[in-house]
């Protein structure tokens, strides 16, 4: 037998070899991920430095950037709040027709992103079912002043569209988690005197925490890279409504093959960055966590 | 466990080989635009009748379409297509360009520069026409909403840009710098009255037709046509400019491709035939304009007559259009960023 140095340490594992284990691990990472990725590295390398940042800076790229990453983060956001609520319905009560509504929130999964932005643009066009109603003259399109509120083709649609495609990954990440927690703990809680919020904020959210972080990184992630769902009700106007994704196509359109892996390789850079930030900040909470058993009640 | 022995699956699998050797003798793909998927629909049992006629040979005619500079993009990917037929000359060159797939003298190959029909931008306004939009210079009016599908993504959006500039020029008259000054003047100002920018023509007609958004909408003729027909003649009237484009679209054997293939002579007759009477009619059947001068004649009450120029006899052909206007940072980005 061979002496491994302390962290490779022997140990009983179910499946058998950590060599073979983590030699297939590394393998499949670089056939299905890496590789794909370095060509869009490589491909990008053909451009200087200079010519790499003239591209990623140009004003409309960066105005496409800052609507994909910005609605994508507020839409993960959103999707965090209503996705634990939707999980919590799901896991804690009883009712008629639970399995169908549970069915139902995988269903961004499996639409095809295109049906969703033509169903979503549909309604929310201004002669749409939910569109006409912020429209001038609609019922809610006073509050919103004269021209009432353009929920299609503006910032607010893509918004809707990203919140749309993010939702199950929330509610997928936390319910398991939530399955797992046992009501006593909360009873404990209340036992011990603790207030409703109390109980929500020092008992359950701790935990919940890294569940909802993971699922805010999904969703995040998913949004970044949405194209079909978003370029229906977008409106694509320069400036305002080009989400990043659309970049990438319309330098495709002009035979721009490198233009585009640069825009690519820049949101690759943005989003590895943001997932690292996200990885860290659950990392720091679990360590929080340890540090103070129960927290402070 | 499967009832199916070894033997079964080879049978079968000598079978597939069989019927794949058969086929490949006698297969022709055509990769295509976006909207010509219907119409050769028509042309393809067609020309496959007649073939049979001639030559005795069962031929199958596979189709493929999409966005057009995707299209070409996956030729040059290796989709071996045998024909390529496209709505803009770009698309074309680009595989001349990129892996010598087809010929540089490849307009010179077929009749009528290798496009056997056109069309032409016009308008489409809401019935009765309520804004009284007439011309070009009615689309620059202040407040009202144009929809064009977005030039960059779209040879519709590339023909209605390059059809205002073509009018602005020819208003302004001769060139130079100020026309070209005013013309830039002339398009900014209807970009500016542009709200939306779809993907492609398909998804401007939707913005328009079912969102219900904007006074009129710049798209093909055939198009515009077909709008009428599916939607209701009853809520839309088209509008013909006083000068507008001549979208000509050009079609090209693959050399590369029907060389290790051998289906050089299928192809060429293919394309051939788009240009006899008998192409001819089906093309202008479905509102595209024919080059046969019999059968345009024939179907004149569907044609109206308009004035049109050709991106090479007025603009200086597409190489030089695609550097000014469309490449990145000209005078499109330019016009689209300052507002």
């Amino acid at each position: 037998m061979i002496a491994l140095p302390f962290p490779f340490k022997r140990r009983f594992h179910v499946l058998p070899g950590f060599n073979l284990a983590l030699g297939y691990t590394i393998a499949y990472l670089s056939l299905i991920v890496l590789l794909p990725l370095s060509a869009v590295l490589f491909k990008t390398l053909t451009l200087s430095f200079g010519q790499f940042w003239d591209i990623i800076s140009a004003p409309r790229v960066v105005a496409s950037f800052k609507l994909s990453f910005g609605a994508s983060l507020i839409a993960a956001a959103i999707n965090v709040v209503f996705g634990l609520m939707l999980a919590w319905c799901l896991v804690r009560y009883r009712f008629p027709g639970k399995k169908l509504i549970d069915a139902l929130v995988d269903l961004p999964f499996a639409l095809p992103t295109a049906v969703a932005g033509i169903a979503l643009t549909a309604l929310y066009a201004p002669n749409g079912w939910i569109g006409s109603l912020f429209a001038p003259g609609g019922a809610f399109g006073a509050l919103f002043g004269e021209q009432g509120l353009k929920i299609a083709f503006t910032p607010l649609g893509v918004l809707i569209a990203l919140v749309f495609i993010g939702l199950p990954f929330v509610v997928r990440t936390v319910q398991p988690i939530l399955e797992d927690l046992e009501t006593e703990l909360e009873e404990a809680a209340a036992s011990l005197g603790a207030q409703r919020w109390q109980t929500f904020r020092l008992v359950l959210l701790p935990i919940l925490t890294p569940a909802l972080l993971t699922g805010f990184a999904l969703a995040f992630a998913r949004a970044v890279g949405e194209y079909g769902s978003v370029i229906f009700i977008a409106g694509n106007m320069p400036m305002v409504s080009e989400i990043a994704p659309l970049m990438i196509i319309t330098k495709l359109e002009q035979y721009d093959y490198v233009g585009a892996t640069a825009i690519a390789l820049a949101m690759l850079i943005l989003s590895f960055v943001l997932l690292l930030a996200i990885n860290a900040l659950q990392g720091w909470q679990a360590a929080q966590r340890t540090r103070k058993p129960g927290g402070k009640s | 466990m499967s009832r199916y022995t070894y033997k079964d699956y080879l049978l079968a699998l000598g079978l597939l080989l069989c019927l794949g050797s058969a086929m490949a003798e006698s297969t022709l793909l055509n990769v295509s635009y976006d909207v010509s998927r219907e119409l050769y629909k028509d042309i393809n049992p067609a020309f496959v009748a007649q073939w049979k006629a001639k030559s005795g040979e069962t031929l199958t005619i596979n189709q493929s379409h999409g966005g057009s500079s995707k299209q070409a993009g996956a030729v040059i990917g290796g989709l071996e297509a045998d024909v390529i037929t496209m709505n803009q000359s770009p698309d074309i060159d680009i595989l001349v360009e990129r892996g010598g797939l087809v010929a540089p003298d490849w307009r010179k190959r077929l009749p009528h520069d290798a496009s056997p029909y056109t069309t032409t931008s016009v308008f489409l306004v809401r019935k009765g026409n309520p804004k009284a939009i007439k011309d070009w210079s009615d689309l620059t009016r202040p407040g009202l909403a144009v929809i064009v599908p977005n030039p960059k993504t779209s040879g519709n959006g590339r023909y209605t840009y390059l059809a205002a500039w073509g009018y602005a020029l020819q208003k302004v008259g001769a060139g130079g710098t100020t026309a070209e000054a005013a013309a830039k003047d002339f398009v900014s100002k209807l970009f500016a009255n542009v709200p939306v920018l779809d993907g492609g023509g398909r998804g401007a007609t939707t913005t328009f037709t079912q969102r219900g958004i904007g006074d009129v909408l710049v798209t093909f003729e055939n198009e515009a046509v077909l709008i009428g027909k599916e939607v209701g003649e009853d809520k839309f009237d088209i509008v013909y400019p006083s000068l507008s484009i001549d979208a000509a679209a050009p079609v090209a054997v693959v050399d590369k491709v029907v060389d290790k293939r051998g289906t050089r002579k299928q192809a060429q007759a293919y394309l051939e035939f788009l240009f006899s009477p008998e192409g001819q009619e089906i093309i202008a059947r479905h509102y595209f304009r024919p080059r046969d001068a019999a059968v345009l004649k024939k179907h004149a009450s569907r044609f109206p007559a308009i004035k049109t120029f050709s991106v090479e006899s007025a603009l200086g052909g597409w190489k030089a259009v695609q550097q000014t206007h469309f490449a990145d940072g000209g005078i499109y980005d330019q016009i689209i960023v300052k507002k």
